[in-house]
């Protein structure tokens, strides 16, 4: 019993985390808390689903089209609502009420399009499971687990050794010294977004099918879990990111098994904030130095 | 709709005390607006107190609420005090679902009285706008004196720089908590006549979205500015009813318009264009 809600809990963690490195990637160039990145979770996992149902697609094609057309997507957002207000220098959290902006408009856009109703995510791996003594495992968990285990290894290997990723943490660290030492930030920032909307939607495509559902709201609470998840570890730090995301996971699967169902939420936030108290900057954050 | 402005012009202006006037980002000020108006609530149709008792109490409760929030969060900053306001928020609404016996979770609370005042019974809509006048009239008032006094100004010594503020003898972290305190207490008042005016509430109405709501009025009006905010309420109340007869489009408008507007003018309406020059200048710092 203990072992099986583990075993979910990690599951469920694994996809917070993915959305989780989204956040923390803009967080730690930019300083923004994106809220349209539950958002755009929720359209990669439509786009995937309409490009199967409407179009006829096979999975795996209306998979790589969706992880194309919302990459293009994040980057959209950051061009279209937050550029101009960078190039102004405007306050923070005129560009936080402006993915906001966003993100209402996407989920209505998305509504109009579709209908606002939750929508079947036809079976794509059949249900076997491969069973333990006292627990068992999906063969679509093994999957969702390896998928991100591959994804954030191969995210890991891009940031610390090709130039791009060097681009990106030179940017995180400075962005006006970044600018001087002849680094295309707006590029760099822009790929960010590229690379936290393709994971997002890798997430949500997954979630999907984890459920067998997706409907236009699921991006809000996913979108808290994973910005939860990311503060939890340490915003703007990648390995917060993942480590939060199993926190959470796990935590709000064994407070839904064994204390009571209806406060699996209120627990996993009650976790966050109790962290957070303890140890203001995250799990895994460290104490800055304020330049005064 | 009027009687709707009010409330959210008192909630907007109670909110624009953190986050506009201290610097503080808090994204849980509906579950401030939830704890007024439950506590409202239960305390007419158990206790049977008058309007006024319950509505002071139910300001009173929730400033005690969040002075404990506040002082529990003292030492966040940015992201980090928004997520745990955010978390606050979130488990509020879980606890008023869930604690049935108290809250008759999302069924909610019916049969609210309406407010009687001194003998008289308040009834019609033109008696609540009078009512939400007054609260909006004394809200307002009572706030500027606030921003202009010794309290205000240490505030806004805060939010340009909390550091600078400390060395000049200001107790940053005492003022914080005042004025999670005070705002909370407005808010609660807000709740406290939401829940007689329509007479019915439930977890619903008190929701991260309705936060977003209230903070999307203050920025949009112009951070730091009471007029402003008043404006960006009465501008976000009556946008999407204009826009009624667009029906399903209203609301993909409605966020485009609130991008654009931030955009066009990240100050906000009626904001002022200090904070932008500041800015600046510590670029100019940081980068040399």
């Amino acid at each position: 019993m203990f072992i099986q809600q583990m075993i979910n809990g990690i599951t469920l963690g694994s996809t917070y985390a993915l959305t989780a490195i989204g956040y923390t990637m803009v967080f730690g160039i930019l300083e923004l808390v994106n809220f349209s990145h539950g958002t755009v979770y929720m359209f990669g996992a439509f786009i995937c689903l309409m490009l199967m149902t409407v179009l006829g697609l096979n999975f795996f094609l209306a998979f790589g089209i969706s992880i194309v057309l919302t990459g293009i997507l994040g980057i959209a957002i950051d061009r279209i609502a937050l550029l101009p207000l960078r190039k102004r220098n405007a306050p923070k959290v005129t560009a936080l009420i402006s993915t906001i902006g966003v993100s209402i408009f996407i989920q209505n856009l998305v509504m109009v399009l579709w209908g606002s109703e939750t929508k079947n995510f036809p079976r794509v791996i059949a249900t076997k499971h491969i069973q333990f003594e006292s627990f068992r495992i999906s063969h679509l968990q093994v999957i969702i687990l390896a998928t991100s285990l591959i994804l954030m290894i191969g995210l890991t290997f891009l940031i610390k050794k090709t130039k791009i990723g060097k681009a990106m943490r030179a940017t995180a660290q400075n962005i006006h010294v970044a600018k001087l030492m002849g680094i295309n930030v707006d590029f760099v920032i822009s790929f960010t977004f590229f690379l936290g909307a393709t994971l997002a939607t890798v997430a949500g495509v997954m979630v999907g099918m984890y459920y067998q559902s997706v409907d236009p709201m699921m991006g809000f609470m996913a979108g808290l879990k994973a910005f939860s998840a990311a503060v939890l570890g340490g915003i703007g730090i990648l390995p917060g990111a993942v480590l939060g995301g199993l926190l959470i996971g796990v935590s709000e699967t064994i407070a839904a098994g064994y204390i009571h169902s209806g406060y699996r939420d209120a627990i996993a936030f009650g976790i966050l904030i109790a962290v957070l108290l303890i140890k203001p900057t995250g799990l895994l954050g460290k104490e800055v130095q304020k330049k005064v | 709709m009027l009687i709707m402005a009010g409330i959210y012009m008192v909630l907007a202006m109670s909110l624009n005390l953190i986050t506009g006037i201290t610097g503080q980002l808090s994204l849980g000020h509906a579950a401030f607006y939830g704890i007024g108006a439950y506590t409202s609530a239960l305390l007419s149709i158990r206790l049977g107190f008058g309007f006024l008792i319950t509505a002071l109490l139910g300001g009173i409760f929730t400033a005690i609420i969040a002075s404990i929030l506040g002082a529990a969060t003292l030492k966040l900053q940015g992201a980090y005090l928004a997520i745990v306001t955010l978390g606050f928020s979130e488990i509020v609404r879980i606890i008023l679902l869930n604690w049935m016996s108290l809250t008759r979770g999302p069924m909610g609370i019916t049969g609210i009285p309406r407010p009687k005042i001194l003998n008289y019974q308040i009834n019609s809509s033109s008696d609540y706008y009078y009512l939400i006048l007054i609260i909006v009239v004394v809200t307002y008032i009572s706030m500027n004196r606030i921003i202009d006094s010794r309290l205000g100004r240490a505030f806004r010594a805060i939010k340009e720089d909390d550091l600078a503020a400390q060395s000049m003898g200001i107790n940053v972290l005492r003022y914080k908590i005042m004025a999670f305190t005070i705002s909370a207490f407005y808010a609660g008042i807000a709740g406290s006549f939401y829940a007689h005016y329509v007479t019915y509430i439930d977890p619903q109405s008190f929701t991260f979205g309705e936060s977003i709501q209230i903070l999307s009025m203050v920025v949009l009006g112009g951070l730091g500015s009471m007029q402003g905010v008043m404006l960006g309420a009465s501008i976000l109340v009556f946008a999407p009813e204009l826009m009624r007869s667009l029906a399903q489009y209203r609301m993909i408008i409605y966020g485009g318009i609130l991008s654009i507007m931030m955009i066009v003018r990240p100050e906000g309406i009626l904001g002022s264009r200090k904070g932008k020059k500041r800015e600046v200048d510590t670029v100019v710092t940081e980068g040399a």
